[in-house]
């Protein structure tokens, strides 16, 4: 598939010249930190917990987009299809230097699933065994936050969470990410 | 080279930033800035209207456009290549088919977006608008004459984007007031000249 590629290209180019790197274990035990104090203010409501990270990664999504697109320069994607491949292939790989598979579409291409081979925000983790963790917290989910922050500032709406993650025994780390709507220009409510 | 003033305006139409670098135009108060970016944004959206909207290029919208438009005879361009996502508004010459059907167009997912207004000019100066696809405007006040104003507005967007927005304390859609990228943005467009 050219786009497939194409963006693939691009998406290498970027980590090769326009991102600064900085030390992965910096970022996985910043990350775990966050995570782990969490876990602790809420005193283990894992539920609670996954709603907090999203709701930090909407708010680096929010931020974060402006720089993708500054970085990357790509146009609007002409269908979702694309925009997934652009996620994939270009967010994932300039933010965290990875390219999460894109899978199991849906026939209306409204749903797919990211498949994560690598997660370095997960690496060294071991969930808590006190007998929830492992069924109710999922570790990774500000990237569901982000991918929603960033995805409203360029005009859609989608729903995306976790479906399976390698940290609760599961074969894969999977994301499932469904576009509700493309939001037409509309007067932000604070403005009215 | 001239680069006189910049205007960052938000999505919602509020003037969030504006710096003189070089004399040259004349001031405005405070007000009449207000005034000139709610007016620009304003006038940027209806040219927007204007700006013909381009076919559907799927497979789907294209097997759908028989049926939904049995008047029309034809619709050439909805058969036509697809147009990659990254061509720039140069194309919009393919959408003067105007019996292509409304339903087979979309908006704001397509190939090729609808540009408002890009570039004013006067004697004295040229305004160049650049919309970024989050819906913020940068408006830059250059000497008419001036080349290559796409590479200073583009390190413009890579100021913002690293100095305003990954800033944890600027708050979106509000005024801009970051010192380090006043220092950044001033220093490169003093080192160009």
């Amino acid at each position: 598939m050219s786009s497939n590629t194409k963006a693939s290209r691009i998406g290498e180019e970027l980590w090769k010249t326009r991102v600064d790197k900085v030390n992965a274990e910096l970022v996985t035990l910043t990350y775990g930190t966050i995570v782990a104090q969490l876990c602790q203010d809420y005193d283990g409501n894992y539920q609670e917990v996954n709603k907090q990270l999203e709701k930090m990664g909407y708010n680096i999504g929010m931020r974060l987009i402006e720089d993708f697109l500054a970085k990357s320069n790509v146009g609007r994607c002409a269908n979702f299809r694309e925009t997934a491949d652009m996620i994939s292939k270009v967010g994932f790989r300039i933010f965290l230097n990875i390219a999460p598979t894109v899978t199991n579409w849906t026939s209306d291409n409204n749903q797919f699933s990211l498949v994560f081979d690598e997660n370095p925000l997960a690496e060294f983790v071991e969930l808590p065994d006190d007998g929830r963790a492992q069924d109710e917290l999922w570790f990774s989910n500000i990237l569901c936050g982000v991918l929603r922050g960033a995805l409203e500032m360029v005009q859609m709406q989608i729903e995306a969470h976790f479906v399976s993650d390698v940290l609760r025994g599961d074969d894969t780390t999977e994301m499932r990410v469904s576009l509700v709507r493309y939001i037409e220009d509309e007067m932000p409510p604070e403005e009215e | 080279m001239t680069v006189f003033s910049l205007i960052i305006i938000n999505k919602a139409g509020g003037l969030i930033y504006q710096r003189e670098f070089q004399p040259g135009l004349r001031k405005l108060s405070t007000n009449d800035y207000l005034v000139l970016a709610g007016t620009f944004h304003g006038v940027h959206a209806i040219t927007r209207t204007i700006t013909p909207k381009l076919p559907l290029l799927t497979p789907t919208a294209i097997a759908s456009t028989p049926t939904s438009a049995s008047s029309n005879l034809a619709s050439p361009s909805g058969t036509s290549t697809p147009i990659p996502p990254t061509t720039t508004t140069t194309t919009i010459a393919a959408a003067t088919t105007p019996s292509v059907s409304a339903s087979s167009y979309t908006y704001p997912i397509l190939g090729v977006p609808a540009t408002g207004l890009e570039s004013l000019e006067t004697d004295k100066f040229r305004l160049t608008c650049f919309q970024t696809l989050t819906g913020t405007k940068f408006l830059l006040f250059t000497d008419p004459h001036m080349a290559n104003i796409e590479v200073v507005m583009k390190k413009i967007y890579d100021f913002y984007a690293d100095f305003v927005m990954k800033n944890p304390f600027y708050q979106l859609e509000m005024p801009v007031r970051c010192e380090a990228f006043d220092r950044n943005l001033n220093g490169w467009l003093r080192g160009r000249t």
